[in-house]
């Protein structure tokens, strides 16, 4: 009998874990990426006007904006409000520990955010598509924002004049070990913002493209030579496979 | 005399001058015109000279990463590490510097496929037997060199994972009873990972391993060739030789094998070049997306794995928990009490008798968290015991019976799933199955001096097939 009671804890105690690792995973929408010139372009305004005031890409120079097609002239008049040269790095003027204070931690730097957001759950994409489109009024926060897939968010919600105003509902659920924890049931759009949910949610899946290409600006490139360097190398292996076979005719 | 026939005249007369001088001509003959190999290579014999062209394509591609890379911790202007910012430098405004850099990020991972590969043909068809022990052990070295060199560049990036990697690594030094906290500082440079350990790490990873990888690989390829290569069938094509002293089933390395391992790195290069081009993150692998965040000291990660080719090691290491302690306490008492009861000489018996009373001892005494780093250590370690632990009458798998054979198989499955494992979050089911794995990983080599007498051989072939 105390044989079965420990190899029943046993059991419990392992699905309990493999509830607990369950319960770590969020789930992604998935992010309806485009990397066509208007979809970068208009991402990039996005990214200009609401998150460069806080978070730098000091990865990213100006003028690689004209890798989506815009002029290094279009580039000065409408993108560069903080820098005298297109060939600047996209930095913030907002000291490091200042933001620090302000806002708990410094805003990361968003460079490569698209690559490092990636995970089991989804990629870089998916996440920040998420992340954008789940904030929610909570005024227990200092900023009188939370998010569902970053709870207790330093960040304000940025967008919020475009998407409205969301409250969380959530459900009381069992956690498995008597206790019990809340449970994300829906979103509710309590005051509408400046565009629909479509709109919105185009919106963010032009920025989250634009952060996405901002990651790599090579990534073009590298598939164009990819082909080619794949087409050279499988043409050299019928070559080197002929003389090979015209070496070795004479070993048996 | 024609212009053709001057300047061959002339070419012998250089070469006659470089010969008096350098032996040229010999070492050609004796490394490649003249160094008979078996004919009879298979697949599997590729594998070592994509190493060595893997090495090559990355100390060229480290050389020139070092060109533009700053081992630096502190933070530049823009709050980022100067150490990370530098590697994004290299992959924007440095013209071709992404495809240097992703050439160098996927080779680490090439270089281990194709060395555990390179590996596995060694186990399969016996080539650490007598006589090529030594080739085998400075194999071995080779391999504990890669480990270190891997281990080092990984922290350079200086991302999460680069950061808390490093950290846990090295605060497995800690567990070594009494010097071991003080080893760990020494190690670090710091109380902490930090710039200090940067850029120790930088000197081993540009300067101190890749010197000792070179003159291992150096000594590696001279033991070779000083005994010759072993084959598929696993006999010595040196047995037999026709009037000229040229072994009856050896080729010429060049032009032989030279144009067929072109053949193979033009093949390999395509499936790099794929990686490369289309995959280089390898779906998180090759690049851990969590190394995408500059380190911060503040913040720790969730769940920190290492690189998928240390999870085997490292998955061993989670599983040795004083619970396991007993299982590996009767493995070190049925592997004594065997040595015990069928060695021959009575100093043997003694010795082994007096080994396996203080391990268990040791076992005791000591806790659970020391005998996993020893283990993780001892787990790759133990591949140079392997020329004295096999004691089979035949090298190759082609001859030997079907419970070797089956013992292997548990062993290849065993290392996989320990490597599965090692990139998972731990839970109590899976540490039960890596202590399992752990278990009958190092009983295959503890029993094989028991196994392979026991395993029904078939006789080997006076030549090769």
């Amino acid at each position: 009998m105390r044989l079965f009671t420990k190899s029943l804890a046993v059991a419990l105690f392992g699905l309990a874990a493999l509830g607990a690792q369950a319960a770590e995973s969020v789930a992604l929408d998935k992010a309806p990426l485009r990397f066509d010139n208007a979809s970068l372009q208009s991402g990039a305004k996005t990214f200009i006007n609401y998150c460069l005031s806080c978070h730098g890409a000091s990865a990213m120079r100006y003028n690689r904006l004209t890798q989506i097609g815009l002029t290094e002239q279009q580039i000065r008049d409408n993108l560069m409000f903080t820098a005298d040269k297109v060939g600047e790095q996209m930095t913030v003027a907002m000291r490091h520990d200042d933001a620090k204070r302000w806002f708990g931690a410094a805003p990361p730097d968003l460079s490569v955010i698209a690559r490092a957001r990636a995970s089991g759950d989804g990629s870089g994409a998916d996440w920040l598509y998420t992340y954008m489109r789940q904030f929610y009024r909570d005024d227990s926060r200092p900023s009188g924002w939370n998010n569902v897939i970053f709870p207790g968010v330093g960040m304000p919600h940025v967008l919020w004049q475009l998407q409205g105003m969301q409250v969380a509902h959530f459900v009381e659920k069992d956690d498995g070990h008597g206790g019990k924890v809340q449970h994300l049931e829906r979103l509710e759009v309590v005051e509408p913002g400046l565009m629909t949910k479509q709109e919105y949610d185009d919106e963010v899946a032009n920025l989250v493209s634009f952060l996405t290409w901002m990651g790599e600006p090579a990534r073009e490139t590298r598939h164009l030579i990819g082909w080619v360097v794949i087409a050279v190398l499988s043409v050299l292996a019928v070559l080197t496979w002929m003389l090979k076979r015209a070496f070795w005719k004479d070993v048996h | 005399m024609s212009t053709s026939k001057l300047l061959a005249e002339k070419g012998q007369q250089l070469l006659g001058w470089v010969d008096e001088r350098f032996p040229l001509t010999s070492t050609y003959k004796a490394h490649m015109a003249e160094y008979y190999a078996p004919k009879n290579f298979n697949f599997w014999y590729f594998f070592g000279s994509l190493a060595l062209l893997v090495l090559v394509m990355q100390i060229v591609t480290g050389i020139f990463l070092v060109m533009h890379y700053k081992p630096d911790a502190s933070l530049n202007a823009a709050g980022v590490p100067v150490a990370f910012a530098s590697v994004e430098y290299i992959m924007r405004d440095v013209p071709g510097g992404w495809i240097i850099r992703y050439m160098h990020s996927t080779g680490a991972s090439a270089f281990f496929i194709v060395v555990y590969l390179h590996m596995f043909r060694g186990l399969i068809y016996g080539s650490y037997r007598k006589p090529r022990e030594l080739i085998w052990l400075f194999g071995v070295g080779i391999f504990l060199c890669l480990m270190a060199e891997a281990f080092f560049g990984y922290l350079l990036p200086w991302g999460q994972m680069s950061f808390w990697g490093a950290q846990v690594i090295v605060n497995l030094f800690a567990a070594i009873p009494l010097i071991g906290p003080d080893l760990s500082v020494f190690i670090r440079g710091d109380f902490v990972v930090s710039d200090a350990t940067l850029n120790r790490f930088f000197a081993f990873h540009v300067i101190a391993i890749p010197l000792v990888l070179l003159g291992l690989v150096a000594a590696h390829l001279i033991a070779l060739h000083e005994v010759g290569s072993n084959n598929p069938d696993g006999v010595e094509i040196k047995k037999h030789k026709d009037a000229n002293g040229i072994p009856l089933d050896g080729i010429p390395f060049h032009p032989y094998y030279s144009v067929k391992d072109i053949f193979g790195a033009v093949v390999f290069l395509i499936v790099f070049s794929i990686i490369v081009f289309f995959a280089p993150e390898g779906g998180g692998y090759f690049l851990e997306f969590n190394n995408f965040f500059p380190a911060d000291p503040l913040k720790t990660p969730p769940h920190i794995a290492p690189v998928w080719y240390f999870t085997p090691f490292y998955s061993i290491l989670r599983a040795t928990t004083s619970d396991f302690m007993w299982a590996l306490g009767a493995l070190v008492a049925l592997t004594g009490g065997l040595t015990v009861l069928t060695a021959k000489c009575r100093h043997v018996k003694l010795a082994a008798a007096a080994v396996t009373v203080v391990a268990l001892l040791a076992f005791v005494l000591i806790e659970a968290k020391v005998w996993g780093v020893v283990l993780m250590g001892g787990s790759v370690l133990i591949f140079g015991l392997l020329p004295w632990l096999d004691q089979s009458p035949v090298k190759s798998i082609r001859y030997r019976g079907g419970l070797y054979k089956s013992i292997l198989a548990v062993w290849v499955v065993c290392f996989i799933v320990l490597g599965y494992l090692g990139v998972q979050p731990p839970s109590p089911i899976g540490n039960l199955v890596s202590q399992i794995c752990s278990w009958l990983y190092l009983a295959f080599f503890a029993f094989m001096p028991w196994y392979t007498r026991l395993d029904k051989t078939k006789p080997e072939p006076e030549r090769v097939s």
